[in-house]
């Protein structure tokens, strides 16, 4: 019997008990339920379970990058209201407020040794989407790793710490930006046409709105 | 690891004197017959010893995962054939098996017999194609590669026959499959298999399997040893040749696969004649799983009625769900947000994930070994860049 979520929780725990292991609960008919571990120890507890005689998680299939846009989360309480009557009222205040986006690296394991029955899901993830999207690289612990982290770099742009090989997969290295993220704005100009006109001349009118302001009429744009 | 230094465990000299001259850069790719598409190897050689190889991807990237986190969850079937455009029904088996774990979908019996016929019929397809082009890299041009194709395009006029399609078939649908399978359809398919695609088998075997010509190539040549194999995530045939007991079918048991009674070929000496090898032991053992199927397909729903296929809306939530592909584990990680297009649509190519390992395979041996090495892994570039 190949040990449940829990208990490969309570394992790590026991062996590394710094580390931060949650269980992220899947909501949905699959009821894949993950791990998150905490970047600091992701490394040492990646090795662990490749390592450790009862789960041998030497196997690592598959691994997704998700972006997570920033959430606003509306937030209704009950508070007592002085009225203008000197009475107290019971109304409900709402607040709102946003909850941070962040990027995400899914790993999908199995073990070949003890053939276990489903995938463990363990997840990383970043502080937030903009200028602090590090997380460890699992690419020492399980070479395939390598190009699906390179592939996670290039698309959504988290950067893999001691990664060997860190470079783009799949667009070229002089491009920008990173194309997978939800707010990613494809480009107006994949055929550039010198008279834009039409819905290409609506889609440049919204991508460049300062150049097309500045251009004016003399770039002989139909209007 | 400098160039200068000798690779450790092979015989080839280090580079360091003046006598020896230069390294080479060769440029492989991106538009070469051998490399099975736009893919493209930066192969540094000492001589004619391969000391470095970087494979270079992204020709063929049109951001599939993207398009398809665009369209509804039924708009994406017909986007997966053109992944792996050999195998398009494993495709579609996998991605349509990940939305039914998804949002909870069963899928009726006869379905998924009809799923293990048509996904059998694939991986013979497939490893058919494979050991036609494998020996045109070995540079036997043409004839070998011609009988493959003609047991090909037999097989792909009787998919024609069921789908409409040769090639992009679009016809696993959510709980079941586009239409139903006509008794005459199996009664031929059962001929064909047990005559034709036998005498084929024979045929390539007599040929080939003893050829002096392909011993003299492939043996010895690429060999990837089997705790490498396991950690760099190698599935398919690919594994199985480094002697590595892994069979998804047998393991998961996903559909009806614990029904059938074949077995499981594995390589002894990890190298490219085993990596052949596999293929023609697989394509046997796949006719006695679609001539098992033929004889016990019950009568019934090809799909389930109440399945929703239009508008389907799972509720939020993820999924990973794995198919043993011909080429090795083809899985489809969906995260659904309540919505009706997928959150995250996520393909696990195994044509990519076998391709981490080409320039272990590689070193040491010579640039003519690299373009058979490559034809052994088995890529399609459609899913390698996606």
């Amino acid at each position: 019997m190949y040990p449940d979520l829990e208990q490969i929780r309570a394992r790590i725990l026991q062996f590394i008990p710094a580390a931060q292991v949650t269980i992220v609960n899947n909501t949905g008919a699959a009821e894949q339920h993950s791990l998150l571990l905490d970047n600091a120890h992701a490394r040492t507890i990646a090795a662990f379970l490749r390592d450790d005689a009862d789960l041998r998680l030497d196997y690592c299939s598959n691994v997704t990058g998700v972006d997570w846009l920033d959430k606003e989360v509306t937030e209704t309480k009950k508070v007592a209201e002085q009225q203008a009557d000197g009475t107290e009222k019971v109304v409900e205040q709402k607040t709102k407020r946003i909850e941070p986006g962040y990027l995400e690296a899914v790993y999908h394991l199995y073990s070949i040794e003890k053939k276990s029955p489903a995938a463990i899901v363990i997840r990383l993830r970043t502080a937030n989407r903009t200028d602090n999207v590090t997380v460890p690289s699992l690419t020492p612990v399980w070479r395939s790793c390598e190009l699906q982290e390179r592939e996670v770099f290039d698309l959504y742009g988290i950067v893999f710490e001691n990664h060997p090989d860190l470079r783009r997969l799949l667009m070229w290295d002089e491009f920008k930006d990173h194309p997978m993220r939800k707010d990613y704005v494809s480009p107006d100009d994949y055929e550039w046409e010198p008279t834009p006109h039409d819905e290409v001349l609506t889609r440049a009118m919204q991508h460049y709105p300062q150049e097309e302001a500045s251009r004016g009429d003399t770039e002989g744009a139909e209007k | 690891m400098s160039l200068s230094e000798p690779i450790p465990g092979s015989t080839i000299r280090a580079v360091h004197d003046d006598f020896h001259g230069d390294l080479l850069e060769v440029s492989m790719g991106p538009h070469h017959p051998s490399t099975h598409g736009v893919f493209r190897m930066i192969v540094t050689l000492d001589g004619e010893v391969v000391v470095k190889l970087k494979p270079v991807f992204g020709y063929l990237h049109r951001n599939h995962e993207k398009l398809a986190e665009n369209n509804a969850y039924l708009a994406s079937i017909p986007y997966t054939d053109r992944l792996d455009y050999l195998c398009s029904l494993t495709n579609n088996w996998a991605y349509v098996h990940a939305v039914e774990k998804l949002s909870g979908i069963e899928v009726p019996e006869r379905a998924e017999y009809l799923r293990v016929i048509l996904g059998e019929l694939t991986r013979l397809i497939n490893h058919c194609c494979l050991v036609g082009f494998l020996l045109n890299d070995l540079g036997t041009s043409f004839t070998p590669l011609l009988y493959s194709l003609r047991e090909r395009e037999r097989m792909l006029d009787m998919i024609e026959a069921l789908t409409g399609s040769r090639m992009m078939c679009n016809f696993m649908r959510f709980g079941g499959l586009r239409t139903d399978v006509s008794s005459e359809w199996l009664a031929q398919l059962k001929t064909y298999l047990d005559t034709t695609f036998a005498r084929y088998l024979d045929e390539q075997d007599a040929l080939l399997t003893g050829n002096e010509i392909l011993l003299a190539r492939t043996q010895g040549v690429g060999v990837l040893k089997s705790d490498l194999a396991i950690n760099a995530g190698i599935t398919g045939p690919m594994l199985r040749a480094s002697g590595i007991n892994y069979d998804i079918r047998k393991v998961d048991k996903y559909s009806i696969y614990d029904r059938f009674d074949f077995r499981v070929p594995l390589g002894d000496h990890s190298d490219t004649y085993d990596r052949y090898m596999m293929r023609m032991l697989e394509m046997h053992e796949s006719v006695k799983i679609i001539q098992q199927a033929i004889k016990d397909i019950p009568e019934g729903p090809f799909i389930d009625p109440k399945a929703k296929n239009r508008g389907l809306r799972p509720k939020a939530g993820e999924a990973y769900a794995r198919i043993e592909g011909p080429k090795g584990e083809i899985g489809f990680h969906l995260i659904s947000d309540g919505t009706g297009n997928p959150y995250r649509y996520r393909v696990r190519p195994p044509s990519l994930i076998n391709l981490t390992v080409l320039e272990d395979m590689c070193l040491g041996q010579t640039l003519a070994d690299t373009v058979i090495i490559l034809g052994s892994v088995d890529i399609v570039l459609g899913e390698v860049d996606r």
